[in-house]
């Protein structure tokens, strides 16, 4: 009895603070702020040089960054919300309610920052989460290699030990904004004695250090997002390792849990009308009010079947989590499903613009906006891990198969 | 409300997991089978399934029922899919329960609810007609007649029908096939003048009837909810009865699931544990997702029922469609990783294949389910 009237009382504070919290998003969110993001311009990303591309852009970030809900699940004194799963979960769906956009997005709240807290000192904690945390320092991710892709762990570039200091050389590709980054996490080998997992490191550096610089690459969608990134004699203090010296694996494998999540999550932004009724715009509909291309309909009627589905894993997966039921491998998981569905919305919406999805550079189609993303999600199932390095993990390590 | 069991939905797991592996495991649907039972379930396993509060768990406690939610019933459901043991839970305690305590008047409930929680009344719900479930194309006419109603038309796959004691029959009071006004359901007895029933030993040696009823005479008083109104109570009912069988699909897949990957840690070809073979990872690794996937989109469902029968209909249609393609591939990728192993009768797995051909055919299959969401999502 005593554990329902628990219960009970819980229940009763997650309702008033959803109320105070829509009575709060009401107020706060700016309007502009409640539509789909349809360019990077209308993502806000922090750092040293940032630039917010409106007012209300500026408005919706400062209000939110004040309530610690850039992080709304971090600890308070690290600039977060220090709120609860439940109530992390009640702020989400009402944020999901009136469409609200993320104030803030970063590599530092998605992926360093749940890492930081579970691997980093104190030094460390109070060094960089507040910074990520109010949008200060803009981090990129230094992980895969010319030759280390899938086999992740065989990673070459060299960290030498000199004094103090590590003595990093080498270069990383695929290293997401890294023209825009202030800083980097990266994966450096401490080791090449030991074992491929065994010698490396996980170590956090300025980019404006001496001996780094980074090179665009140009992608099929004609965007470049990614870059390869060099570094020639980076001079690197030892106290910037997170966790133990060699044993960055672990840290990089927890790191690639948040990172695939977040990955997976890639195609709710795109949430707003049902992908039917923006088929109906160009495809026509029927004396029904049917779509009038009825493979197409079944097609996408199959995908929302998918997606709704996917939606309640996702939310499983984070009430699993809560109750300490959740596999660590999922993630890998949720990410081969959710970004192949992905890449199937888009060979939709490419389908049901036609002719008007081909525009690749006039005014009327956003400078080609949909094919742009249309290509930009082929990665979706490369970057991360691909699908088949998450399906061999889901084959190894939740369902235990043999080999390898 | 969290995507997870509550500690009292894992104990009831437990307990209806317990009875029924121990009581009901593959080999009793296969011994009923092959004895050719003359009513395809065992009677003295329902009652001790009653005695343990399973036959009336929806059931208000002021009827004798346990009165617990959807949720709970999908827990039952699962754990029967995973042995495949047929019984009247679905028919009776899940959709009949559901159809007479959500449109049924105060008479109606204290005559026939207590008596499906105690486990002496089988009832069934008689809607299909055509070779595919479509409700709205009930065309089973009920004219008036002195100061009832008189019934004519015939019933396919009805579930249980053969033993029912009292059968609710979807029929058109006004209207034509097609249109949701003038559906009325009607309480009648299977011995009353004019019935006719033929049981149907379906591929899943499970139980059903197609029934014909000639001119068969019901007063006033078996009306089961509104005349001419009846298709709102329909829709929660069968949506009721489709949360039920999505859940059964899940046990299904997942029992099924686990017997192969078992396999594939044991099978030796080649000189080595076929389980190694990155083709068969891989294909065992997306099966896996897509169980879990379809078994969280039936959770949803489940609940959302039990928070408003009448909003859950999107939900159920998405649940509905995913455990029917899920379980689809379940069973096919459980035979083929089998190899010829899984096309004997003497192995298991088949018996899992045809159930869930069945379970996909009730209240609409994955094709239906998936049109449903398309025209409520205004495409």
């Amino acid at each position: 009895m005593t554990d329902s009237r628990a219960s009970e009382t819980e229940t009763a504070d997650l309702e008033t603070f959803r109320s105070e919290t829509r009575a709060w998003l009401e107020a706060n969110c700016p309007p502009e702020m409640r539509k789909p993001a349809t360019s990077d311009a209308d993502v806000f990303w922090g750092g040293r040089n940032a630039k917010f591309s409106s007012e209300p852009q500026r408005i919706w970030f400062e209000r939110m960054r004040d309530k610690g809900w850039t992080v709304p699940d971090w600890p308070k004194e690290y600039g977060g919300g220090g709120l609860s799963a439940a109530e992390h979960k009640v702020l989400r769906a009402e944020m999901g309610r009136i469409g609200a956009r993320p104030p803030l997005s970063s590599f530092g709240i998605w992926m360093l920052g749940p890492a930081l807290l579970k691997y980093g000192n104190d030094a460390q904690k109070k060094e960089h989460l507040p910074k990520i945390a109010g949008g200060l320092i803009r981090w990129c991710q230094g992980y895969s290699e010319p030759n280390a892709g899938s086999d992740l762990a065989s990673l070459q570039t060299r960290a030498e030990s000199d004094g103090d200091d590590f003595v990093i050389t080498g270069s990383k590709i695929w290293t997401s904004y890294a023209n825009y980054a202030d800083w980097i996490f990266c994966l450096v080998r401490t080791d090449p004695a030991a074992k491929k997992h065994d010698g490396i490191s996980f170590i956090l550096f300025d980019m404006a250090s001496k001996g780094v610089s980074t090179k665009p690459i140009l992608l099929i969608s004609g965007y470049s997002p990614f870059c390869e990134t060099f570094f020639d004699n980076v001079r690197v203090p030892k106290s910037h390792v997170v966790g133990t010296v060699n044993r960055g694996w672990d840290v990089a494998k927890y790191l690639l849990q948040h990172e695939r999540a977040m990955i997976s999550g890639m195609g709710e932004r795109g949430v707003g009308r049902p992908l039917g009724q923006i088929a109906a715009d160009s495809v026509g509909t029927d004396a029904l009010g049917r779509l009038d291309d009825s493979m197409l309909r079944g097609r996408i009627a199959s995908f929302d079947v998918d997606e709704a589905a996917l939606a309640a894993c996702a939310e499983r997966a984070v009430d699993l989590a809560k109750a300490g039921q959740a596999h660590p491998a999922f993630s890998s998981a949720m990410k081969y499903y959710g970004t192949e569905l992905n890449k199937r919305r888009y060979e939709i919406l490419m389908s049901a613009g036609g002719v008007d999805a081909l525009e690749w550079e006039s005014e009327r189609s956003r400078q080609g906006a949909r094919p742009r993303a249309w290509l930009r999600t082929k990665a979706n199932s490369i970057e991360g891990g691909t699908t088949e390095v998450m399906l061999g993990i889901v084959a190894k390590r939740i369902l235990d198969l043999p080999g390898a | 409300m969290a995507l997870v069991l509550t500690e009292e939905q894992s104990m009831l797991r437990d307990s209806a997991r317990g009875l029924i592996s121990d009581k009901a495991p593959v080999s009793h649907l296969r011994h009923l089978r092959d004895s050719k039972d003359p009513i395809g379930f065992s009677k003295e396993f329902w009652h001790s399934f009653a005695e343990m509060g399973f036959a009336g768990l929806l059931v208000p406690e002021e009827f004798g029922g346990s009165g617990l939610g959807y949720v709970e019933a999908g827990v039952v459901m699962e754990e029967i899919g995973r042995t495949l043991m047929p019984s009247p839970f679905l028919a009776t305690s899940v959709v009949a329960a559901s159809a007479l305590n959500r449109g049924g008047n105060a008479g109606q409930k204290s005559e026939y609810l207590p008596k499906i929680s105690n486990g002496s009344l089988l009832a069934t719900l008689a809607v299909d007609e055509g070779a595919k479930h479509r409700p709205l194309q009930t065309g089973l006419q009920a004219v008036r007649a002195g100061n009832g109603f008189r019934l004519s038309g015939a019933k396919a796959l009805v579930v249980d029908g053969h033993v029912a004691d009292l059968l609710i029959v979807a029929a058109r009071t006004a209207g034509s096939a097609g249109e949701r006004e003038g559906l009325t359901l009607f309480l009648v007895s299977p011995a009353a003048k004019g019935v006719a029933i033929e049981r149907t030993i379906m591929v899943d040696a499970h139980n059903a009837a197609r029934i014909e009823l000639a001119n068969v005479e019901v007063d006033a008083d078996s009306v089961l909810g509104e005349i001419d109104q009846g298709a709102a109570l329909l829709d929660g009912v069968l949506d009721i009865g489709r949360g039920a069988v999505a859940s059964e699909m899940v046990g299904l897949s997942e029992e099924v699931f686990n017997r192969t990957v078992e396999y594939l840690k044991s099978r030796k070809q080649f000189g080595k544990l076929i389980g190694e073979f990155q083709a068969l990872q891989h294909r065992a690794a997306e099966l896996y997702v897509d169980i879990e996937i379809t078994r969280a989109a039936v959770m949803k469902a489940l609940q959302a029922l039990d928070t408003d029968v009448a909003k859950a209909a999107s939900s159920v249609a998405v649940a509905k469609a995913r455990a029917g393609t899920t379980a689809t591939r379940a069973v096919q990728e459980g035979v083929q990783m089998h190899g010829g192993m899984g096309m004997t009768d003497q192995f298991d797995i088949g018996f899992f294949m045809k159930r869930a051909r069945v379970c996909e055919e009730l209240f609409g299959d994955a094709n239906y389910h998936t049109e449903q969401l398309a025209r409520a999502r205004g495409y």
